[in-house]
């Protein structure tokens, strides 16, 4: 996750809580979701940005999840994620981002 | 008015070990930031020679000795696969090496600011004197070369930028003025590169296919540096530069800019001029970048492959006036990524394929290759990025099974049959869609294809100015034959009777015979 992206993250939830942050992440594959969810949760993997060594435990999903999918707009979703929903490897992005969650998400509803 | 035609196209690469070192973005930078570094330590052991360039099968492609398709017998990776008996030139142009591509960026220099040591310049005139398309007064632009003992003063005391050859030191690019920095050094080597590889791809689309240059009459360049000075910093001109040296004496011509996607915009361009009657012939041309060359060196080198962006690339393409024979491009059915687009993988696909398409009442299978960017996934799949045009083939698949015109099951197949391999080297402008336009030339005229999609998308955010991207796409048709433009058209004689004869019926009526 890019430097930008990791303080804006940093600054919202230190404005409204974690418990309060939802991160929804568009990556293309599953290596790149888990990273950037990895970074949200245990703190920045590269130690480069940040979150290096913090540890926000946020609630982190893909915009393919089904999680997200039943919480917006049928209409919306189709429009603008039906396409790329065939497009990407969509089983394997679920599995690495329900592992990550499961090792270091905060919040597991 | 008749369509204009995609004429003919020439493409070149040049093979530039030493200028990945010493002028490559991410190298210098790592110098700078890290000059220890294990990476530029590594980085030598990861260069390849000029044979495996040429053997490269991807490159063979790009020279137009092989087609497209046929990378699909090469199992991936390619980087250790040989086209046996691969030569430096092909149908459509040539892999140059660096020692004779430094002697033209000399060639390419009026201000004398390319300085060559004499033995260099000696072993390089022989070298040039035998390439077939590289004239005595080309050559004359050589000179005898210059003492060492004056290149060094100029690289130590007057901010020359070195040029390497195998290691050593055999010349320098001096700066064109003291405090400028659009007239430094480096951007006169970037630029001088532009110059003499665009010079290079023009006269290869001249020469190859018997074009007088003296017939054109304007050129479009598109590449992505810009010239000009502290006052003007893209103020231009390559385009007329190149066409000066490649002969073209009745040409203007100006720089369209718009990242990876320029070479498209220039081709919609240059089909416009034609069609309305302003040129017969345009070309577009473009030189290669040194700034991308090796930029992603730091990931072949710790997977432990050879550095792959290791070439220049350049082309030109000739847009006339409606031969009757060569593939028309219908600047009709235009796809165009606007303003109020948006950036959703879909608005974008439907702007630059299905929204031309549909003008044009056509399916998505009713075209028979999309060129899209054809970045060669050789070197992007190491670097993480994935293959680009496969990923790009996917989307378009999927926004037709959208639109029930495609079955789901198609996606994964769609780029076999409507797609091809990406080939063309990571130089930003390079890949962007006009690799494809000399192949399909020849397709289209072995009649193994009805319709060729050129796409181009260029990532205007680098540039900070906007946070938008951009793309634009054209549609190359076939050519039936039935419009070929008379020569002669309608005389004004004709003109004359036939509007003596509405009169003459208009008269009629009011005296109501």
């Amino acid at each position: 996750m890019d430097l930008e992206n990791q303080q804006r993250v940093k600054d919202l939830t230190e404005k409204h809580g974690a418990e309060n942050v939802v991160v929804i992440l568009g990556a293309a594959e599953a290596e790149a979701s888990g990273l950037a969810a990895e970074t949200v949760t245990a703190g920045d993997p590269t130690f480069a940005g940040p979150l290096a060594g913090v540890q926000l435990g946020l609630r982190v999903y893909h915009a393919v999840e089904p999680e997200f999918k039943g919480e917006v707009n049928e209409e919306v979703f189709d429009d603008q994620i039906g396409m790329m929903e065939m497009v990407l490897d969509v089983d394997s992005i679920i599995d690495e981002m329900k592992s990550i969650r499961s090792e270091h998400g905060k919040f597991n509803d | 008015m008749s369509y204009a035609v995609a004429k003919a196209a020439g493409y070149v690469l040049v093979h530039t070990p030493d200028m990945i070192l010493h002028n490559g973005t991410t190298q210098t930078v790592e110098k700078r930031s890290n000059p220890n570094s294990e990476y530029l330590k590594q980085l030598p052991n990861h260069l390849r020679s000029y044979e495996e360039v040429v053997s490269y099968p991807p490159n063979q492609v790009y020279i137009g000795s092989m087609k497209p398709e046929e990378l699909q017998n090469y199992e991936m990776p390619w980087y250790d696969k040989k086209v046996e008996g691969g030569k430096r030139e092909g149908k459509l142009g040539e892999i140059m090496p660096q020692d004779e591509f430094i002697g033209l960026m000399k060639i390419s220099d009026v201000f004398d600011l390319v300085k060559l040591n004499t033995s260099f310049t000696n072993m390089v005139k022989e070298k040039l004197s035998k390439h077939p398309l590289i004239t005595e007064q080309m050559i004359a632009k050589l000179k005898e070369g210059e003492e060492m003992n004056d290149i060094n003063k100029y690289i130590n005391e007057q901010d020359a930028e070195p040029i390497y050859n195998n290691g050593d030191v055999v010349g320098c690019v001096k700066r064109a003025h003291e405090v400028d920095v659009n007239l430094n050094a480096h951007v006169i080597f970037e630029n001088l590169v532009v110059k003499a590889s665009g010079v290079l791809s023009f006269i290869h689309l001249i020469n190859k296919n018997n074009i007088d240059p003296e017939s054109i009459d304007y050129v479009i360049e598109c590449s992505e540096e810009a010239c000009g000075d502290m006052n003007q910093r893209g103020g231009g001109n390559f385009a007329k530069a190149i066409a000066e040296l490649g002969g073209a004496i009745n040409a203007t011509g100006s720089d369209t800019r718009g990242f990876c996607a320029a070479p498209t915009h220039a081709l919609i361009q240059a089909a416009a001029l034609v069609k309305s009657g302003v040129y017969e012939n345009v070309v577009i041309v473009a030189g290669g970048a040194t700034a991308k060359l090796g930029m992603n060196g730091k990931d072949h080198v710790k997977k432990e492959i050879p550095v792959l962006e290791d070439v220049l690339g350049g082309f030109a393409v000739l847009v006339s006036k409606n031969d009757g024979e060569s593939p028309i491009l219908r600047t009709d059915l235009v796809g165009r990524h606007t303003v109020g687009t948006g950036s959703s993988p879909q608005a974008v696909i439907t702007s630059l394929i299905t929204a031309p398409l549909d003008k044009g009442e056509l399916k998505i299978t009713d075209v028979d290759k999309y060129s899209v960017e054809m970045q060669n996934p050789d070197v992007t799949k190491p670097a993480g990025a994935g293959d680009v045009p496969e990923s790009n083939y996917k989307m378009i698949a999927a926004l037709g099974v959208k639109r029930k015109e495609l079955e789901r099951k198609d996606v994964a197949t769609f780029g076999k049959e409507h797609g091809m391999p990406g080939w063309a080297p990571t130089q930003g402008h390079i890949p962007s869609g006009v690799p494809y336009v000399g192949h399909a030339i020849e397709s289209f005229r072995n009649n193994e294809i009805q319709r060729a999609m050129i796409v181009g998308k260029g990532s205007l955010f680098l540039g900070r100015m906007t946070n938008l991207f951009d793309g634009v796409s054209i549609l190359m048709e076939k050519n039936t034959g039935n419009e070929k433009v008379q020569t002669e058209g309608v005389s004004e004689q004709e003109v004359k009777s036939m509007v003596a004869e509405a009169m003459r019926d208009f008269a009629s009526h009011l005296l109501g015979k």
